[in-house]
């Protein structure tokens, strides 16, 4: 008998070994530019640049849970920016309450923001946060749980496809709405700013920030190879066949929406970290970030990159956020104008994204006869 | 017969004599009283004050037929006296900042008297409490007005200041009044007066009377008397009953601003609907065509500079065509390449979106641009005391009916709307039939974005024109459609008139934000009772 | 997997679309082992006796289960699939951006729960077990090609590969042969002989010559109903099946 064993295992993945050869790469070669190059240098990385590829890896682990739920699941979720900012604001509680008697107003307990809209004490919600270990498990319990609250529900009814995606626009939407009001306790419209430092470390100095880089790209790197073996385990098979053939895969006896779920939570969890990591290298968190627009851009990085593929989607992120930096500071207007032609030609033209350009594969638009009723359709479940 | 002839004729000498001394009297009466009325007006030239209250007493006495005109003109600051000759005019119109000339008035013939610079007259000034003093005693005049409305809003004029003058006049219109509607306010004001006196039968008669009324006045009144006894339980009772019926016309103002805010939404989510339902394409740039109506209505009412009436009626569809042909637009060039891939059409779409919204942006700048209400649309309709309908949202809502019933008419009556039917339930059958199906597609996404412009425009009545208008309302319009069902017209106006009006009730209890908020929850609850809508889409061929 | 011989009852299922009655009162029962044959018109309702079985659509009324204390109704798909009931689709459902070999291992038996998939690692036995199958649908030269392109034939060879994997008590197989040659035809009619016994089969098909030879008991459906029953001659020569679907 053939040894059939060994088929799976060794399929080649040049992809992970470039993705983890660049990352290492990035994670080395930063900081040295930026601590042992001399800042006269042309090679030399400012803080600004630190902080800069530092945005780039949270994002790309965004990226990367997105593409967990959407490349391989089907699940397009339009508000996984609610997730990174819950995670966001989970470190950036920490960080306000590490500010102590340092704050403008100089109270000890109450930050900024709190004194000045007049609160006697801190809100029940804050308490705690002023212990990292508490902190560093709400960054990841809060999306967490949010995510398996409406996943329990969204799955369950079968809401799949579009409709499905509208509904996380929704809830980002509706987080967005609570977040700006001033009297939840959030810091309102202004968010949470003027960090001063984490576990005693400064945030202001270079080499907090190269450790911040650093801290970001190993977890970068392991989230991906957990990624990386789910995806390739014959969960990650079924959770494929789910995204092609979802009701096949519950008549062969799976729990589909159990599936969905644990995948969900996972990949909202991951977005929770990326958040709590972008937080301190950033300085400032507010609720514009759980704005819709900022899930939907997650979505076409993925899709510029190459969905389903995980290493893609942390190119796409890469790459799209640097062009980003770069518009938006010399030409503004044309960001707007590139970003929507991007979300356009990627979706006519690149289907799989620049990993399918660099494997070869583009596709002609052609005319589809449009089908009235979209596969996406839930199932019903007439009573 | 001669002693006849005398007496005829001494008859009809007499009557000759009476005419002649009746106008002779009548004559007489004129010149006299004109003079007196205008010395009186020049009296007030010097007066203080103080005097000028009593002047103007006198001249509500004397009776002279232009002492309401002359009153109301000094009420109005159009009373004034000529340096040179101190004689007093009215004129037309009262003084500005720029005011160089003035039209005098003779205050006895009512004819213009010629133009008089603003340096040669002097202004007869009044104060405060003289205002007061001439509002009410026009509104003695306005009480024996020949028109129920002006006789009205002198009792209301009167209600201000009820002294025992006043309340007389009350008293005494009360009685003659033919008016039914003048005559409850006029039983109320004296109702509100027998309250505060001593004689307990008096205030219960009052406080039956009062109970009848609906404003909020009257409710405090009630409110405030104090004590346990027969008054004070009859008043609380009152009170109450006022309290109920208060409520109950907020109520309905509620569910009138629901309706308004609603159909709004039913406006945006029909369009949406066909494209959804029919087509089955996601379009995120739904909002934008939107936006793009409401522009279009700014538009057009700035090349229209003075025809503000008619500018909204040329916009609705000028803005069904410009946002219809963005809408074919984005359809060849981009949708049908995406068919059956819905979730590739939602973000092709929402480039489209972003480039549409910066488009506008380039043109138009990102500053609010503001769009007139035609006064045919704006104030007021006062039902009342507790129900006010503001006439422009009465409009959107009449408005969206007269769309919806339109398009139910297109898809179900002509033929255009029966291809459409036929090529979203069978395809490859209506092709077969010689329907051309590309065409249909252009014609139906072109139909539901026609929709959304038009739908900008009754925006456009309500809100500020900006480039991120369409985001604001993409995703309660999605709200809508998901909830009402797919597809379904009718599923979008009840799921849209519903959304709106529990919004709306929602809103004084927990705030705007809140309010969106749970709709919004509620919502994704709704969806897992209920996963296809309010109206799913039914039978075998849409379970595929 | 142990034996779960259980008989399959169907009592009075109603199922109504729009007003159209898709099933009518349907009453059938299915012995453990047996090998039985669907037939009927189109629109008979063969597809949604299937899918009322397999947990698609709910009736409106009737009951169903499959042995005692086992109601199908009251049961999701993973659940009735878990039961042991297996079905091929009409249309061959195979997931075509896996491979053959992923195909079957994804219908392999067992605990299908995630946390069990995510660290599942394939035994000997199962790879045995999965090779039998391949050699059986004769696909091992195809093992590792993506399921999606797969000539028709071999992909409704590769579903009943899944169902076969899956060890289910009840097979319910929807048309196995359209579309298929004549060797095909008679090595499926071969396969579907050898798997009854151990497992009930439930076939629908509309080739009269392929159930003639596998058929030892046949149901005739129409509009809904059960018209007629019994071996092959009894029901050919039963006047209401030659009105409505035999021909005169």
């Amino acid at each position: 008998m053939p040894q059939y064993t060994l088929w799976i295992s060794a399929r080649k993945d040049s992809g992970t070994a470039w993705f983890l050869g660049a990352l290492g790469l990035i994670v080395v070669g930063v900081p040295l530019l930026n601590q042992v190059v001399p800042a006269s240098s042309p090679f030399h990385i400012s803080a600004y640049g630190l902080t800069l590829v530092g945005k780039y890896l949270c994002y790309a682990l965004l990226a990367v849970s997105v593409d967990l739920i959407w490349g391989y699941c089907g699940i397009l979720s339009l508000g996984q920016a609610a997730f990174f900012s819950l995670g966001g604001y989970a470190m950036g509680m920490y960080l306000m309450r590490e500010i102590g008697p340092r704050g403008v107003y100089g109270d000890p307990v109450l930050p900024d923001f709190m004194v000045f809209l007049n609160y006697k004490s801190l809100p029940w919600f804050w308490h705690g946060f002023n212990h990292f270990g508490f902190a560093f498990l709400m960054m990841a319990l809060a999306p967490g749980l949010l995510a398996f609250a409406f996943g329990w529900f969204a799955f369950r009814s079968r809401v799949t496809g579009v409709y499905l995606s509208i509904i996380t626009q929704a809830l980002t939407y509706a987080l967005m709405l609570a977040f700006f009001r001033n009297d939840m306790g959030f810091g309102g419209n202004n968010g949470f700013t003027d960090f001063k430092d984490i576990l005693g470390f400064d945030l202001h100095s270079d080499r907090v920030r190269v450790v911040l880089l650093v801290i970001t790209g190993i977890t970068l790197g392991a989230s991906y190879l957990v990624c990386r073996m789910i995806v390739s385990s014959r969960a990650g098979r079924v959770i494929r066949a789910i995204r092609d053939a979802e009701s096949r895969t519950r008549f062969l006896g799976y729990r589909v929406e159990s599936y969905k779920l644990w995948i969900f939570v996972f990949s909202a969890v991951l977005a929770g970290i990326a958040g709590a990591l972008y937080v301190p290298q950033i300085g400032i968190i507010n609720p514009s970030e759980f704005s819709p627009i900022n899930s939907i851009e997650v979505v076409i990085w993925v899709a510029v990159g190459g969905r389903g593929t995980l290493y893609g989607a942390a190119a796409g992120a890469l790459l799209v956020n640097y062009a980003k930096t770069y518009f938006t500071s010399t030409i503004p207007e044309a960001w707007n104008y590139a970003l929507g032609a991007l979300f356009v030609l990627v979706t006519l033209f690149l289907p799989r994204g620049i990993v399918g350009i660099v494997t070869g594969r583009v596709r002609k638009p052609r005319t589809v006869q449009p089908s009235p009723k979209p596969a996406d359709i839930p199932e019903p479940s007439s009573k | 017969m001669m002693r006849s002839l005398l007496r005829t004729g001494a008859q009809w000498l007499f009557v000759l004599l009476l005419l002649a001394s009746r106008s002779v009297g009548i004559l007489h009466a004129q010149s006299p009283s004109d003079a007196t009325f205008v010395a009186t007006l020049g009296e007030l030239r010097d007066a203080s004050f103080e005097d000028k209250d009593k002047i103007v007493d006198r001249l509500a006495e004397s009776g002279h037929p232009n002492v309401r005109t002359a009153l109301t003109a000094f009420s109005e600051d159009r009373l004034y006296y000529r340096n040179s000759d101190q004689k007093v005019f009215f004129v037309k119109t009262a003084a500005g900042e720029e005011t160089t000339t003035l039209d005098l008035i003779d205050p006895v013939t009512l004819k213009g008297a010629g133009p008089a610079s603003v340096d040669d007259v002097t202004k007869i000034g009044t104060n405060n409490h003289l205002r007061r003093v001439l509002q009410t005693t026009l509104a003695r005049f306005g009480l024996s007005s020949a028109d129920a409305s002006i006789r009205l809003d002198a009792v209301h004029s009167i209600e201000q200041n009820l002294d025992e003058g006043n309340v007389k006049l009350l008293r005494d219109r009360a009685a003659v009044e033919t008016n039914s509607k003048v005559k409850n306010e006029i039983l109320t004001g004296l109702a509100l007066v027998d309250l505060d006196g001593s004689d307990t039968q008096a205030r219960l008669a009052a406080i039956a009377t009062l109970r009848r009324s609906i404003r909020q006045d009257v409710l405090n009144k009630l409110e405030g008397v104090e004590g346990d006894d027969a008054v004070g339980q009859a008043a609380t009772a009152a009170a109450k009953s006022i309290s109920r019926r208060r409520t109950f016309y907020s109520d309905i103002e509620t569910l009138f601003f629901g309706l308004s805010l609603g159909s709004v939404l039913v406006l945006i989510a029909i369009g949406l609907a066909i494209t959804f339902g029919v087509m089955g394409v996601i379009n995120m740039a739904h909002g934008e065509l939107m936006m793009l109506g409401a522009y279009t209505t700014y538009v057009v009412q700035t090349l229209m500079p003075n025809h503000n009436e008619t500018s909204i009626i040329v916009a609705i569809p000028a803005a069904f065509l410009v946002a219809a042909l963005t809408g074919i637009a984005i359809e060849r060039s981009v949708i049908r390449f995406l068919y059956g891939r819905p979730l590739e059409t939602l973000l092709a779409t929402f480039g489209v979106s972003l480039i549409l919204q910066q488009l506008v942006r380039s043109f138009f700048t990102a500053l609010n641009r503001s769009v007139i209400t035609p006064n045919w649309m704006s104030g007021t309709l006062q039902v009342n005391d507790a129900l006010a309908i503001t006439y422009n949202r009465l409009y959107i809502v009449i408005f969206t009916l007269i769309v919806f019933t339109g398009l139910l008419l297109i898809l179900k009556r002509t033929r255009v709307g029966l291809q459409i039917r036929a090529v979203s339930q069978n395809r490859a059958m209506a092709k077969a039939m010689g329907i051309r199906s590309e065409w249909v597609d252009a014609m139906t996404f072109g139909l539901g974005s026609g929709i959304a412009g038009v739908a900008g425009v009754a925006l456009s009545q309500l809100t500020n024109v900006n480039p991120s208008l369409g985001q604001s309302y993409i995703i309660d319009s999605f709200m809508v459609v998901v909830f009402g069902g797919v597809g379904n017209l009718w599923g979008s106006m009840v799921g849209g008139m519903s959304m709106g009006v529990v919004n709306e009730l929602l809103e004084p209890y927990a705030g705007a934000v809140l309010a969106k908020i749970f709709v919004l929850i509620a919502l994704i609850l709704f969806i897992q009772r209920r996963p296809r809508g309010l109206f799913p889409p039914t039978g075998r061929a849409s379970e595929n | 997997m142990s034996e779960r011989r259980n008989t399959l009852t169907l009592d009075k299922l109603t199922v109504s679309f729009d007003g159209f009655k898709a099933l009518n009162e349907l009453t059938l029962q299915v012995e453990p082992g047996e090998l039985r044959c669907i037939i009927g018109p189109n629109g008979a309702g063969k597809t949604t006796m299937m899918d009322v079985i397999t947990g698609k659509t709910r009736p409106d009324s009737g009951s169903a289960s499959f042995g005692s204390g086992v109601d199908l109704l009251s049961m999701s798909e993973p659940e009735i699939a878990q039961a042991g009931i297996g079905r091929k689709f009409q249309k061959p459902t195979v997931f075509e951006r896996l491979t053959v070999f992923e195909n079957l291992e994804l219908a392999l038996a067992g605990d299908k729960s995630f946390l069990r998939t995510l660290f599942a690692r394939r035994t000997a036995s199962q790879d045995k077990r999965i090779y039998e199958v391949l050699e059986i649908i004769g696909l091992v030269p195809q093992h590792q090609i993506l399921a999606g392109t797969l000539a028709h034939g071999q992909k409704q060879w590769l579903e009943i590969g899944m169902l076969m994997m899956q060890e289910p008590a009840l097979m319910l197989v929807d048309e196995p042969v359209a579309g298929m040659t004549p060797q095909e035809i008679e090595r499926t009619a071969a396969l579907l002989l050898s798997l009854a016994g151990e497992h009930s089969v439930v076939v629908v098909e509309h080739d009269m010559d392929f159930v003639r030879s596998i058929a030892k008991r046949v149901t005739v459906l129409h509009e809904g109903h059960v018209i007629a029953e019994g071996d092959m001659d009894q029901v050919q020569k039963d006047p209401r099946v030659i009105e409505v679907y035999l021909g005169a």
